[in-house]
């Protein structure tokens, strides 16, 4: 198959989701190559609005947005429905939420 | 100013058994501190709530074993916090206890054990909020109220370095605290040597988890911090393990919000400028951090508590008709309980339908739900303050599902597989109540500590 643009899969190094404290969950996306930090930060395929439409939530649920460049990531942290480990809950780690971040492709 | 070198051997004591042979290459090179925390909060609500523990108590003996032996051979200090995962006075008790045991077996000379006690009963809290100190939200959160603290079943408040630090000057050599910031245990010795808190938490901030500021990936293996001021060295202690200025930096932004600030109780780190390079092949060096003052001590508060029992089934669906039409037939389902039980949040009862294989990881987060999913496996999850009817009402729930009434269904016999028709006693559900900070004057005040002198010939107390 014919593919065009590269995904975030393929540029990053990591790409996860963890708790950050009970309510929030954050996810990095940690580069290797400089190079394919800066095309994604420099892309525009990950920002606010996008991670919400991601994820279905409104805007104001992704509390933080932090392009930190000392480490080669973008990371971002969106704010639980519920209490981690609430009845209902499903990832009381929120070690798995990251997914559909793999197939985001960039320009 | 010398250096002062610290060695941790894991980010979670108890949690899985440390390793050893990294630990013990550590020790070799004669640290001036063994240090190490065995709590989190991401265990879940259950383990605070219900004042109980996460880990098993032969790895945390197995950690505590290690760790106490080569300390008392070498004769330095050991801090041990959040005892037991969660730091309630259950888990100190728990583990100064252990550590009584492991010097009596071992014959160990006497040696100065401090005991740090953080638990707060409701009662304290509440009379410091109507006494007029606000217990503020944390995380978007609203501030809380009397109702809030009512349905917490257990608190604890979160230390930062003061007061272990002053058990420390007091001479203890090994101090067992309730629940603490990670950083705050690194944090405390630094702070005694005269240390900035910019280097002192900083220093803490990078070393809490152990050999996971290191890479590759490894949980568990030992880590050597050598700090002066404004001058943090991190070495890995695993042979196939190096620290990098990568690996430093991109653990400074795990598990947290803000990769630029640390909180304690007396203010926060700020990392914005820091500055990592690369010391020798297995030794990364940072430097840079700053500290802002708050103007007022906060001490963070967390509570947990109770929901209501838990009861669970697990019901697996093949027939593509029914999953094509699963939301139609859990909604049937939610209706027919309704019918017997009443509505749900006026008479008391919750239903979670899991749909493992559609959304069942990620819930509302998942935007894209598979319409034909090859099958589902869906856990029944109920809660009822009541055993016995959260577990009627999970038993309804799922039969519910396979009694599933649906338009055009082949399989009249039955539209769902019981993995056995069988409900699961799950432990009751908790929630997160409290995730808050109180004013404090003083940054010690909600803390106890006890001195006591482990002496291994004395005799039981009759």
């Amino acid at each position: 198959m014919l593919r065009n643009m590269p995904t975030l899969r393929d540029l990053a190094t990591t790409i996860r989701s963890k708790n950050a404290g009970v309510d929030h969950i954050t996810f990095d996306l940690i580069f290797r190559e400089r190079a394919n930090f800066e095309r994604v930060r420099d892309s525009g395929v990950l920002s606010r609005a996008k991670v919400a439409a991601l994820y279905g939530i409104p805007e104001e649920r992704v509390t933080d947005f932090v392009v930190f460049e000392p480490a080669n990531a973008i990371k971002f942290t969106i704010r639980r429905a519920r209490p981690s480990g609430s009845p209902g809950e499903s990832d009381v780690f929120g070690a798995q939420q990251y997914a559909p971040l793999f197939a985001i492709e960039v320009p | 100013m010398a250096d002062v070198s610290i060695l941790c051997p894991t980010g979670h004591l108890g949690f899985t058994p440390l390793e050893p042979a990294s630990f013990r290459a550590g020790c070799a090179l004669k640290p001036d501190f063994i240090i190490a925390d065995s709590g989190s909060c991401d265990i879940g609500p259950y383990p605070l709530g219900a004042d109980g523990q996460a880990s098993p108590v032969a790895w945390q003996r197995h950690d505590l074993e290690i760790m106490l032996l080569e300390a008392r051979r070498l004769g330095v200090p050991m801090i041990i916090g959040s005892a037991s995962d969660t730091g309630t006075d259950r888990g100190v008790r728990q583990f100064a206890d252990i550590i009584r045991d492991i010097a009596r077996e071992n014959r160990l000379a006497p040696f100065r054990m401090a005991t740090i006690f953080s638990e707060l009963t409701r009662e304290e809290v509440l009379g410091r909020m109507r006494a007029g100190a606000p217990v503020q939200g944390l995380d978007g959160r609203s501030d809380a109220d009397e109702a809030t603290i009512l349905r917490t079943d257990r608190i604890v408040a979160v230390m930062s370095a003061e007061p272990i630090a002053a058990a420390l000057k007091a001479g203890a050599e090994v101090v067992i605290a309730g629940r603490s910031s990670d950083c705050a245990l690194f944090a405390a010795p630094l702070l005694n040597a005269g240390m900035s808190p910019a280097t002192a938490y900083y220093a803490g901030k990078l070393m809490e988890c152990a050999s996971f500021c290191c890479e590759p990936f490894m949980g568990k293996e030992s880590i050597l911090g050598r700090i002066s001021e404004d001058d943090i060295r991190v070495t890995a202690m695993h042979p196939g393990q190096r620290c990098t200025p990568a690996s430093l930096a991109s653990h400074a932004m795990y598990e947290r919000r803000d990769p630029f600030r640390e909180y304690v109780a007396t203010g926060y780190v700020d990392m914005s400028a820091v500055r990592y390079e690369q010391w020798d092949e297995k030794t990364a060096r940072a430097t840079g951090a700053r500290f802002v003052p708050s103007a007022t001590p906060m001490l963070k508060l967390e509570g947990a508590g109770k929901v209501g029992e838990r009861r669970l089934a697990i019901v697996g669906i093949r027939d593509p008709y029914t999953i094509e039409n699963i939301d139609k037939a859990m909604d049937w389902a939610r209706a027919r309980l309704a019918e017997r039980f009443g509505p749900p949040e006026a008479a008391g009862w919750t239903v979670h339908y899991h749909a493992y294989g559609r959304d069942g990881v990620m819930g509302a987060l998942e935007t894209h739900r598979p319409v034909r999913p090859h099958e589902l496996g869906i856990v029944v999850e109920t809660v009822c303050a009541d055993a016995r009817r959260a577990e009627e009402i999970c038993a309804l729930a799922a039969r519910n599902l396979f009694y599933a009434r649906l338009a055009e269904v082949k399989g009249t016999a039955g539209a769902a597989a019981l993995m056995s028709d069988e409900i699961l006693v799950g432990k009751p559900g908790y929630e997160w109540t409290l995730n808050h900070v109180l004013p404090v004057a003083d940054p010690s005040e909600l803390f106890r500590t006890e001195f006591t002198t482990v002496d291994a010939r004395m005799k039981e107390a009759a």
